[in-house]
């Protein structure tokens, strides 16, 4: 059975470069990338009819637009929240593709989130009491690490074990030549050497990065991509998934805190929107704001069991010669952290066979943000 | 008016104070304006238990300030159901283990008057 979302496909991807400091606008940076979008896809701007990125995005679609020159725009949406949101943008595109309200939709995604606003800083004392921030939960990394903490307390892993994980990102990033840490790899004594973070979860080589940079991709029909430059990328299946109880930085009051819930009930959707299991996937993008999550994601979306990834990265799975290769780009530790937007350009390459570290064969690439995923597959 | 305000003036009072919904007796966790089991907007305050057991913890402190004080950030479960996070005071990190049960005081730190814990059972 084919699912109207599956006669939709990823025809076009642009991006600027991932730096510490662009040097320019973030529409600047939006537009360089959402041109480049165009010119993968061999599509005009006229040939756009709706956008689609972050609510948090700084760049109002309007702006977009007039710099594009797209003539007219029918289908505007926004992800809610962060980087959960990363893969939500292509179930936003393809609905709107399928449902026949735009030919086709441009995602993007773009910021100086390391030269400009810097996302991992503290936020500063609050100006009234907070029953979170007042306690010293003033940073992602402290937030996140609170979550992780009784995960990994559970089931034994500690803060060397994530250096197995780190260490095959890295390796990945070395040969990448648009990942940041490109020629950069590391062992596990480099992680074990960088400072802490916030112990004992979270080392500075456990954090993504704080980046520069803008990506962009093409939505449009199955049909059409079959007579577009560079074909289409078929989606499989999308998702998002934000299940009760839970808050998407201060997940602490859910009964069970060492189970990630969201990706648990997006999987139950993956299946069965794509009718594939866990063994079906070819490769893993895992959204990864700091490394203990791809342990929590592995196992969520049963690639193992509960309380055993740790051995199953250990094992050699996850590295590009493994069962399931995972962050084949660097991941956001590596290549960069556009807000996880990254990985479905990598997600594409891998499909189109023209990824830096090609996985031989793929015909199913899962991303995965945590609070939405996607699967990609060949036309 | 925020939706925080009566948990704080509970706190200046030496009290943990949740929601308790009128409607169907549920206690709202976090806080909110609307009880997700029956949708009232009516509740009244319930003091919790004092104790309860350490659910997750961490150290903070900022990595590029290294002078500044670290705490010991706790999310404690307490005896009478409801979660919150505070700091374990006079601790060592080394000895800080889910489960580890601890008690409630009230107390200035900073300049600002907070709710935070000590272990249960430790002479002060």
């Amino acid at each position: 059975m084919t699912t109207l979302l599956q006669n939709t496909a990823i025809v076009g991807i642009g991006q600027t470069e991932f730096s510490k400091f662009s040097g320019r606008s973030e529409l600047q940076l939006a537009v360089e990338a959402s041109r480049a979008a165009l010119e993968d896809a061999g599509m005009k701007p006229s040939d756009i009819e709706g956008m689609v990125t972050f609510k948090l995005d700084s760049n109002d679609e309007l702006a977009v637009q007039h710099n594009l020159g797209v003539p007219e725009l029918k289908w505007v949406a926004r992800t809610p929240g962060g980087g959960g949101g990363a893969s939500a943008t292509v179930q936003l595109a393809s609905a709107a593709v399928a449902a026949g309200m735009a030919k086709a939709v441009l995602i993007y995604r773009a910021f100086n989130e390391r030269s400009g606003k810097r996302f991992g800083q503290p936020f500063g004392a609050p100006q009234e009491r907070d029953i979170h921030v007042s306690f010293g939960l003033d940073t992602p990394a402290k937030i996140y690490a609170m979550w992780y903490q009784p995960y990994m307390e559970t089931y034994g892993v500690t803060n060397e074990d994530l250096a197995d994980y780190v260490v095959v990102a890295r390796a990945n990033a070395a040969t990448n030549p648009r990942a940041w840490f490109y020629e950069k790899p590391i062992t596990k004594d480099d992680h074990q050497n960088s400072r802490w973070i916030v112990e004992p979860v979270l080392r500075l080589l456990d954090c993504c990065q704080e980046s520069d940079g803008g990506v962009a991709l093409i939505v449009t029909s199955a049909d059409r991509a079959k007579d577009l430059k560079n074909g289409g990328v078929r989606v499989l299946a999308a998702t998002q998934s934000h299940v009760h109880g839970s808050h998407e930085m201060f997940n602490y009051y859910r009964p069970d805190m060492t189970e990630f819930q969201e990706v648990r009930a997006l999987s139950d959707q993956l299946w069965n929107q794509s009718g594939l299991g866990p063994k079906d996937i070819d490769v893993a993008l895992l959204y990864e704001n700091f490394s203990p999550i791809v342990h929590m994601a592995l196992e969520a979306h049963g690639f193992c069991g509960r309380g055993e990834a740790r051995d199953f990265i250990r094992d050699g799975n996850i590295a590009l010669t493994g069962s399931l290769p995972v962050n084949t780009h660097g991941g956001l530790l590596g290549e960069g952290y556009i807000h996880g937007v990254n990985n479905l350009l990598e997600a594409v390459r891998q499909i189109r066979g023209t990824a830096a570290n090609q996985v031989k064969g793929t015909q199913t690439v899962l991303a995965s943000a945590g609070r939405s995923a996607a699967i990609l597959g060949p036309l | 008016m925020g939706d925080q305000d009566f948990f704080w003036e509970g706190v200046d009072k030496g009290k943990l104070l949740f929601q308790r919904c009128s409607g169907c007796g549920a206690v709202r966790q976090p806080l909110g304006p609307m009880c997700p089991e029956c949708q009232s907007l009516d509740w009244e305050p319930q003091e919790a238990a004092g104790r309860g057991v350490i659910r997750a913890w961490i150290v903070s402190k900022h990595p590029t300030r290294p002078d500044a004080h670290p705490r010991i950030v706790i999310l404690v479960e307490l005896e009478s159901g409801e979660r919150l996070v505070s700091n374990l005071q006079d601790a060592d990190p080394d000895e800080v283990r889910l489960g580890m049960p601890v008690e409630v005081v009230f107390q200035d730190v900073d300049g600002v008057f907070l709710h935070q814990f000590r272990r249960a059972g430790v002479a002060q």
